[in-house]
This record gives structure tokens, sequence and C-alpha cells, in this order.
């Protein structure tokens, strides 16, 4: 099987100390991964890359064929913390804005907003498409940029830390939705907050400037010792997985 | 009323209306991007820069407008090639062509032999001077925003809302900017006339901040600002003319006070 994404020996630096080095990852049909690593350690500048948002200065990002460069069917969950919460836009414009955008655009109006209302409908913030997106909580701009991200039919979702600013109610619904959305597309997911992700993710890449992939949902104090991936990690007192769990050997 | 008539009956009190028409839609469409965005304070920097542009007219002796457009434009893209290319912050960027345009100014305005009547027009607007040239430009630039927000109006929305999105979907987001900020220049410079350079910001900004009391949606808030604008471009203009006080400030005065009315009825409903 072909990877979606192949990154390959992706170095990248702001300044002359590298953020990411030789980073190898594939992103294959189905895949979970979740992006885990302390802040600064590359996370971050790594789904710029993905995005094409930076150029690397050594190594290469390959797309398979039916994902062309030009119009990459990325779907993309930003860090909403940058937006300017006062744009006068609307929700319905702010989910629409994830057609897939052409400089000289010729497009489906009539399709484009129906496919944009069946999303909201689908999130169940349908009631807000007039609203100005500052007048929504966080959970439900989460969910509007969910939307945006879902609008071009994806065949990789990107989200970058979708658990900031939202309440615990609507971060369990995020994740069973993801879950459900992972059947038709491979999902990418950073976060800070290992412990809740882990009940729902496949694989878990470790990114501190160089990055560790490993295959498999759990992974303990002593890997991310050895991957040199310092984390606090997060633990819930009822939720049922245990993170910290040390594997008897290593996949 | 008879006053208003014989007032009408004057081509140069038409030629004022037409500006007045002309100048709040083209400022109700950028200022409604500029606002949004906030970039009002590079707004400024590209106004007070086309002083620059004036005073080299009058030095040389050619059109003021076309001084001030080609200053503009210039630092326009200079401001933001600075910040992208230069690494330098964005504001400092603004303040270095700001005060370079008007230093430039007050040089070349020195430098002109004799006395420079209409500098005053520039500074502070005078709409009941505009030339038929003058009208046809400002047109113009009503038709040219027309086209591109018509045919871009929503890749220029979603850049200026989220330009690293627009960018990860593939869009040149670079060229819009640039087209914009040309637009910004040449909005700014063809509306001199109506409010002068020091007071041109706040067509780009008053109506639009009323405008926003009424609605969160950017296209609404374009014609709604325009609406504004007309409103205080107009009455301005009369009263100014038979209060015999300079026409610019007194639109500004009208823009704010019914800014500041629609404010205070807003918060006691």
């Amino acid at each position: 099987m072909k990877p979606l994404i192949h990154i390959n020996h992706l170095t990248y630096a702001y300044t002359s100390e590298p953020v990411l080095e030789e980073v190898d990852l594939k992103i294959f049909d189905g895949d979970f991964i979740g992006v885990i690593g302390p802040n600064g350690g590359g996370k971050t500048t790594l789904l710029k890359a993905i995005l094409g948002l930076i150029q690397p200065q050594k190594g290469k990002i390959y797309f398979r064929e039916d994902l062309p460069r030009h119009k990459r069917p990325i779907g993309y969950l930003p860090q909403v913390k940058h937006l300017d919460r006062k744009f006068p836009i609307t929700v319905l414009d702010v989910v629409r804005s994830g057609s897939l955008m052409r400089p000289f655009p010729f497009r489906n109006s009539a399709a484009e907003k129906k496919a944009a209302l069946d999303l909201l409908e689908e999130m169940g913030v349908l009631n807000l498409q007039k609203n100005a997106i500052g007048e929504l909580s966080g959970g439900q701009m989460q969910r509007v940029f969910l939307c945006r991200a879902l609008i071009s039919d994806p065949k990789v979702l990107i989200l970058d830390e979708p658990d900031t600013f939202v309440d615990n109610r609507f971060e369990g619904e995020l994740y069973e939705k993801l879950r459900i959305l992972n059947e038709r597309m491979a999902i990418v997911l950073v976060s800070h907050d290992v412990g809740t992700i882990s009940a729902y993710i496949k694989t878990i890449a470790c990114v501190n400037r160089f990055l560790h992939y490993h295959p498999s949902n759990r992974i303990s104090a002593e890997d991310l010792a050895v991957y040199n991936c310092p984390l606090q990690i997060v633990t819930h007192g009822e939720v049922p997985h245990t993170i910290l769990k040390t594997h008897g050997q290593h996949e | 009323m008879n006053d208003f008539l014989e007032l009408l009956s004057f081509a140069f009190f038409r030629k004022a209306l037409l500006a007045s028409l002309f100048a709040s839609i083209s400022c109700g469409i950028i200022g409604t991007y500029i606002v949004s965005r906030r970039i009002v304070f590079i707004s400024g920097g590209i106004t007070h820069a086309s002083f620059g542009g004036i005073g080299l007219a009058f030095l040389l002796g050619f059109n003021p407008l076309l001084g001030a457009a080609i200053f503009s434009v210039f630092s326009a893209v200079g401001i933001q090639f600075f910040a992208e290319k230069g690494g330098v912050r964005e504001d400092s960027s603004i303040a270095i062509w700001w005060s370079l345009g008007m230093a430039l100014g007050v040089i070349f305005v020195f430098l002109t032999p004799g006395y420079t009547p209409n500098l005053m027009s520039y500074l502070f607007g005078s709409i009941l001077t505009v030339s038929n040239g003058e009208i046809l430009a400002m047109f113009l630039l009503n038709v040219l925003l027309a086209l591109v927000f018509g045919y871009w109006f929503r890749n220029i929305l979603y850049i200026a809302f989220d330009e690293e999105f627009a960018r990860a979907s593939g869009l040149p987001v670079k060229s819009f900017n640039y087209l914009v900020a040309i637009l910004i220049a040449l909005t700014v410079v063809l509306n001199i006339r109506v409010v002068g350079i020091i007071l041109i910001l706040s067509l780009l900004t008053i109506p639009q901040a009323t405008a926003n009391l009424f609605t969160k949606d950017f296209r609404t808030m374009m014609f709604l600002s325009s609406m504004f604008a007309l409103l205080g471009t107009l009455s301005g203009l009369v009263i100014s003319y038979f209060l015999n006080i300079p026409s610019g400030a007194t639109i500004i005065f009208v823009l704010v006070i019914v800014f500041g009315l629609i404010r205070v009825y807003k918060s006691l409903k």
C-alpha cells in the first residue's frame, strides 16, 4: 500500500538550530496518528510543513498521486486561539471558506452552500448558521471549524490541539466523531493530552526535534524517556485506559 | 428650502454631491476590509506617505494626485515588503514609511518657489473644488472596486479572516494581499480631495464602526458603512455650506455624532 503522505528526511530550522531534524513519517489510509511532544518540540512546525505553509530546508514530502499538490485535499483544523473573534463573518461563510479555493473561482454556489448546511446540521449547530463567529462558545466554534475542515471531503484530516478551550462534554463528542470520520479518512491529531486521546488513536508519533513513531496507542513513561520526549502526562481518575502501563516488549 | 434648491443649481455643488457618493461607496468597501483586518494603522501610513508625492508634484509641477498615487502605492507595497523580507516589525515599518512620506512632502513644498495655495486643500480636503477629471477617476475606482470585490469577494473575505488556512488551501494569498493593498492606496488617494490626508482615516473607520453596531456580516457591513458614509458626507456638506465652515472637518464631525447617537441609543434600548 502506498502512503497518502510520505515525509522523508525532513529538516526545518527557523534559526540555525533545527526544530525538526531528519523526520520520517508515512501516513496511510485509515491511520489515526496522535502527535505528542513538549511545547516547542516541533509539532506545529511538522503540520505546517505537511500543509505546505513552510518549505523544509532538507528532505521532501511526497503526496500520493490522488492528492495533487495544487488542490491538496487535506482538511485542517488549526489552533483557534490565533483567530480574531471580532471579525465580521458568519458561521455559514466560515464553513464555506473550507471549499477548495481557486485564484479564479468558478463555483457551484448552491451545491457548496448545501454541503455547508448539511455539515452544520450533522454537527448539531445548524441553528447558528447566521451568527457571527465571535458569538459562539469554544465548543461550538470547534464544531464550526471542523465543518470547515470537512467540507472539501478530505482524505486526510489534520487537527492541531482541538481540545483547547473546549468543555469536557464536547471533547468526548469530538473524539467520537473523529472515530467515525476515521472510517473514511486518515487522521493526524496533535494533542498535549495523551491521556484522553489514547483511547481513540491507533498509533503515536513523538515529536521533539526528532520523530519517533510508536506503532501502538499505548505508551509508557519509559518509552517516552527513550524517545527523549518529556511530557506531562495527564492522568484522568476514571478514564479506563492506562497510558502509563509498561509494555513487556516493544513492537 | 429655496436656499437648498438654489444650491443644487450650482455645478460645483452637484459635483460635490457626486464626489460624496463615490467617496462613500469606495470608503465603505475598503474601510470594511481595513477595519475587519485591523490594518487601520497601515492605512494611516499609506495616507500620510502620499503627502510626499503631493510635495514632489508641487515642486516639479505635475498633478498632485498622481504624485500621491505613486507614493501611496509605493509605500503600501513597501510596508509589506519591509515586514516580510526586511525583518522589520510591521508597526515600525509603517511608522518609517508614514514619517518618511511626510518629511519628503515638507522638504519638497519648502523647495517649491513661491506660495503653494492648494496645499491646505490636500491636507484637509476641499470637496467643493473637485474637478471633472477627479470625479471621473473616482467613478472608475468605484467600478474597479465593484469588479474586484464582486468577483473575488469570497477569496478576499477568507484570506482576511484566516490567512494561514487560505494558504493551506492553495490560494495565492500574497498576490491577493498586494492587490488589495494597491486598491487601498488608490482609494485613499482619490478620496483625499473629499476630506484630506489628515482626515481620510475617518471615512474608512467611523461609518464602519457605526455599521458594526447593526451587523457582524462582512457584506452587510460594506453596504451599511457606505450608507452611513453617504449620510455623513451629504449632511456635512450641506451644514458646512450654510454655516460657512470647512467641509472636510464638518463631515467628520457629523460622522462621529451619528455614531455616538446610535451607540448611546443602542445601549439604552
